[in-house]
This record gives structure tokens, sequence and C-alpha cells, in this order.
């Protein structure tokens, strides 16, 4: 017998007597949530921003908001930037992108968290090697809560699906979280309805 | 291997107050926000009953699961191997290494690989390992074990890390700040995961239906070393199989809430499939776990989602620091689990507890862990592995409080004694309570003077018995 049979000959021969799977419900609130409040109220608690509004002049905003910023990634039709996540053929060169510029197709308010995949990214360490990050969300794609949020298919479908909630930030000298860590240093939410171009 | 003395290694680390007194904060804090986060959510305790539940159905089909998991994950592509033990799986781990000239692994969190010691296994045979978690790497730097499973060096003042980082990094040592810290190790781990031709991640969960592994982390880490380099291997301990997607959801809105207060990490990360050109392989480990599911007892401790919660809670924990236990996991739930592995080695840790119940009452997975505790402790009477002064201090305690009468005198006599005894018949070695810290004021009465004479039905009651 192989080691795999083995195993699961041992887990066969000990696991207890069968239990019944629950059902788990979606866990909505009763009164209504404004998701866009809540989600920029959570996000916050894990030092993400969010911008309410697109702003009218993008690149004027860019241009403030990261000042020092040489290289911006955009991978999305909304704006062009100066690269594009393809010009990333070797992954470990998205670490000379400053600003990374992602639509994410979902919104958690309950945790202030986006989604993001290898469909948005195209190259997944555009995400985490750029300095910083600005993800466009549609205010409408705010689901209430983490239950709403595995029913998306990318769960089902991508190779790699994340759940963003803040830049990366480290709890481990004190308790509280501090950033950097060894991802992006900021992490912007502009809610952005999809219909809007500039 | 000798049995593990957690109270005087706990002596050593209560000698210096600093380090207690900085634990205790730290963890109470958490402690205070858990409870902040759970009554936040409304169905909390809802939640853990679906979370307990969820996780028993699974370990009673677990063969189930894990075929079904196997099978999805092979057909998104992904090579899965399965391990019996710890030698096992670091075999697997160094074989995919050297057949492909990895010299150099970049490595997130794992307790199942700290379990394996599967560092110290690859570094003897060449392969450099680089740990890329901040408190992981904080304790590889200074060559000691996490001291707790989401805070690896929650033990050490930020003023050791700035420490143990000038040595290490040639960082300022005068700068204690936080920020500062997570610069140094930002600048210096980096370049590491470019370097890096491989990188290893445990897993929070694994699920069945889609063959998805999900890492939870604050840092980016575990992105980092599964997406930059095209080889990347996954550790997963069996137990770690959820059936369903959906099923994520209530785990998730436990997991951070219970270890830290915050609703979410800043990654949760599921890995379906190898990630563009690359490789991925996943290593089921048992390690015990098999066999653990056959203890009538102690299987539950299965269910565990390695939030720390009960260690955060622990009084015993929080002022003996977790490098005390002398084991892999510690606290209250390294308590369960860790005689599983050797009952011998670790047949004081049961011992290591006051039973007040705050870790279950914490546990997101409703873990009966003070139970656990106490049926460790009869195993060990059992086998035989108490120590003679513990085992007659406890028939005599045991004398006294199954007696009424023979508590009351015990009760009554021993506050005067306290009140006229001198320092040093109080304060001896054979009084434990008193090594650091004072005993406090005897009460004018006992508990069961004042209820006689302020319950007067009650007292005459007990008058005609």
């Amino acid at each position: 017998m192989n080691i795999r049979d083995v195993i699961l000959e041992s887990v066969r021969k000990h696991q207890p007597p069968p239990r019944k799977l629950p059902e788990v419900s979606l866990f909505h609130s009763l009164q209504e949530v404004d998701r866009k409040a809540l989600f920029t109220a959570s996000l916050r608690e894990l030092a993400g921003e969010v911008v309410a509004e697109a702003p009218a002049d993008f690149a004027e905003f860019l241009r403030t908001r990261f000042p020092a910023a040489k290289t911006i990634c955009s991978a999305v039709p909304e704006y062009a930037g100066n690269s594009k996540p393809d010009d990333f053929t070797e992954w470990e060169a998205a670490g000379e992108i400053d600003v990374t510029i992602v639509r994410s197709p979902l919104g958690i308010a309950e945790t202030g968290s986006v989604l993001l995949s290898e469909e948005e990214f195209r190259v997944n360490t555009i995400g985490f090697l750029a300095h910083d990050i600005v993800i466009l969300l549609d205010p409408a794609d705010i689901v209430e809560n983490l239950h709403d949020a595995y029913t998306h298919p990318h769960f089902q479908n991508k190779a790699y699906s994340l759940l963003m909630s803040g830049p990366s930030g480290s709890a481990d000298i004190g308790g509280v979280s501090v950033h950097p860590a060894q991802g992006v240093m900021t992490l912007t939410v502009i809610f952005w309805p999809r219909s809007i171009q500039h | 291997m000798s049995v593990v003395d957690q109270a005087k290694a706990a002596e050593e680390f209560m000698e210096d107050q600093t380090h207690e007194q900085h634990l205790d904060k730290l963890l109470w804090m958490l402690r205070v926000r858990r409870d902040e986060a759970a009554r936040r959510v409304p169905e909390w305790e809802q939640l853990r009953d679906l979370a307990s539940e969820i996780k028993e159905h699974t370990l009673s089909n677990l063969a189930h699961y894990l075929e079904m998991f196997e099978s999805r994950a092979k057909a998104n592509g992904v090579i899965v191997h399965w391990a019996q033990d710890a030698h096992e799986h670091n075999e697997i781990v160094y074989k995919i290494l050297s057949d492909r000239g990895v010299d150099m692994l970049a490595k997130s969190k794992s307790m199942l690989t700290e379990e394996c010691e599967t560092t110290r296994f690859l570094e003897n045979r060449g392969i450099r390992v680089a740990e890329t978690d901040l408190g992981e790497r904080i304790q590889q730097l200074d060559d000691q074990p996490p001291s707790h499973i989401v805070g690896p060096s929650w033990h050490k003042t930020p003023q050791d890390v700035a420490a143990v980082f000038a040595r290490a990094y040639g960082s300022d040592k005068e700068n204690a700040d936080p920020a500062y810290l997570a610069g140094v190790m930002r600048a210096n781990t980096r370049p590491i995961i470019v370097e890096a031709k491989a990188g290893m991640t445990g897993a929070n969960f694994a699920v069945a239906e889609t063959g998805a592994i999900v890492t939870v982390t604050n840092e980016g880490n575990a992105d980092l070393v599964a997406n930059v380099p095209k080889l990347r291997i996954c550790s997963v301990g069996l137990e770690k199989i959820v059936p369903k997607t959906e099923h994520l959801a209530v785990f998730i809105r436990l997991l951070t809430r219970s270890a830290t207060g915050y609703s979410i990490t800043q990654y949760t990360s599921h890995f379906r499939a190898p990630r563009q050109g690359g490789e991925m392989h996943v290593i089921l480990v048992d390690n015990g776990r098999s066999s653990r599911l056959g203890m009538e007892k102690f299987w539950p401790s299965l269910k565990c989602i390695r939030c720390a919660a009960c260690m955060n809670t622990c009084p015993v924990y929080r002022r003996s620091g977790g490098l005390s236990y002398g084991s892999t996991y510690m606290g209250p739930i390294g308590i369960i689990l860790m005689p599983t592995f050797d009952a011998r080695r670790y047949s004081e840790l049961p011992f290591s507890s006051t039973l007040n119940g705050s870790c279950t009452n914490v546990c997101p997975v409703k873990i009966n862990i003070h139970e656990q505790i106490y049926a460790w402790r009869e195993v060990m009477e059992e086998k035989g592995q108490i120590q003679l002064a513990k085992k007659v201090a406890m028939i005599a305690a045991g004398e006294v409080l199954s007696n009424p009468k023979l508590y009351r005198i015990a009760a009554a006599s021993a506050d005067p004694s306290l009140s006229i005894l001198p320092r040093f018949a109080i304060y001896n070695r054979l009084n434990a309570w008193g090594k650091h810290r004072e005993i406090p004021q005897p009460g004018k009465e006992t508990f069961h003077d004042w209820y006689r004479k302020n319950r007067s039905q009650a007292g005459s009651k007990e008058s005609q018995q």
C-alpha cells in the first residue's frame, strides 16, 4: 500500500461517527446597511483610504498624491499610466512600479476588503511589489459581508483570488499594526462607477 | 528527551519583570480587543456553533474530503504529495528543491513546518531558508523558536527587537520604534524574496470543493513567496480541510477577530492553481493527526484554527511566555496537543493551567480546552507520569475539597494563620503561590460564616441538618 492509502486508511479507521453539516445563512442585517459608509470605516481601521468620488482630473490626482512616482502601471481602461502589467513578463520585475492601478469587481462592507485575482492583475505581483496601489471600485459592487462575498465566481474558477484589506502591515512588534511590511505601502480605494470614463 | 519543566522555565522568564509585564499587558490588550470585536457581531455565538459543527462534520468525514481535495487540486494542475510524518514531509520538500537545483527558499509562517523542524532539516542539507514573516524572522535571527502561534516574537520588547536587528542588519540599536523596525525588515527581506527560486507557505484552510489553499497574513508575505518565485510548496495538516468555499466566511469572520480584534487581516489569499508558468506542490501531512482523530476525548482539538485566543486569555501563558512550554504549540491549545506527540516529554504541561475555563469560552470553534486539560491530567495519572510531590499534594487537596467539614475547618484556620505566621513560614519553596507575589490579606470571616449570618433561612436549614 502506498503512503497515501496508508494515511487514508488510518483516517477512515479513526474518524468519529458522522456528524451533520449545518446550513450557513447569509446573516444579513435586519436594518438597512449603508455599505459605502461601512466599507469606508472598515477599511480605515486597517489603514486603507477611501476617496468618495472619481477625481475629475485623475492624472492630477495621482501627481498630487504620489509626487515622487515615476512608473505608474495601469491595469484599467480608465487611465493609461506609463506601463502595463504585461510589461512585467518577469514577475519579480514588478518591484520597479511606483503605483499600480487596478479595478476590483467586489468590495465587502463588513471588512473593507476588495477582491482581486489574476483576471484584474494579469501579473499578480503588481499588487504587492509596487510601492502603492490604487483600486477602483464601483459602489454598486459592495456587498454586505463575507457570506455574500464568497458567492463570487472568482473563488470557483480563478487560480488566485485575494481579499485585500489595507496596505501590508504587521502587528508582530508590540501587537499593534504598523506599516510598512512586505507589500504595498499605501492602499487607496476610489469609488468609481464603471460607466464613468475620463 | 527529558520531561519539559514548564514551571521552572516560566520562573526564569518571570525573573525579569519587564518581559513578564510586557507580555501580560500586550496579550490582555488583544483579549480586550477580541471581546469588543465579538460584541460588534450580533451572530457571534451562532458563528462559533457553526464553526464547531462544520469542523466536526469535516473531521468525521475526513477521508472523503481529503480525497475530494486531492482530486480537485490535481485537476487544477497542482501536484499533491502525502506525508505520514515530519521526516517524510521534509524529505519531500528537500527532493522537490534539490531536483530543481534550488539553494534558497523564501518561507512564510507555518506552524506545521515548525512542528516538522523543516528549516533545520533543509539547512543541514545546504539549502538556505529565509523566514519572511516579521515575527518569525526576528525569532530566526535570534535562534529561537516561535513563542506564540500568531505573534512569534511577542515575548520580546521593541528594544529586544532593535538589538536583534542591530546585530543582524546593522540598524540603529537605540531606535525601538516598531514602524522603523518594520522598515528595516522590509529593506532586508524583499531582496531575498526576489532572489529566492522557491517559496513555501503553510495553509490556514484547504477547500475540498475547489482544491484551494487559503492563507491569512497581515504582511502579504505569503502572497509574495507564492507568486514571485515560479516554484511554490505548500504544507497542509490533514485537519485544515473545510468542505466548501461558503464555509470560509464563517471561519474568516471568527479567525482574526479572535486573534487580534481586527475584523480581517490585510491579505486573505486563495490559491487554487499554480501561477502562470509556475509549479505548485501541496503536501498533505498526517504526523499523528489520524491517530489523534481516534482519541475519544481529544479528537476535538483537531478543530483548532490557530487563532491563539486561548493563549491571550490564559493567566499562566500571559505571565510565563511561550518559550517556557518547550514545545511547538504552547498555551492551553499546546497543553492538549503536545502530549499526543510525546506523552512522557510533555507530561507536566497539563498542570500549567488554572482550569478557569476562559480558554474554552473564547475558543471560536468551541473546543472544550479546559476539560481536555483535565482529562490529560487523568491520563498522566494512569500512565504514572505524575511526580510524587504533586501527587501527594493533590491527594491532600482532594480529601479537603471533597469533605465540606474538613474544608470549613481548613478555610477557617488558614486565614488567621496567614495573619500571624512569620514571612519565612509563608514564603518558602513549599508555597508556589508565594513566589513572585504577595499573598493577599485574609478576609475577616469566611464566606460560609458570612452566608450563615446574612441568610438566616439557609443558616437555620443547615443547622437542622
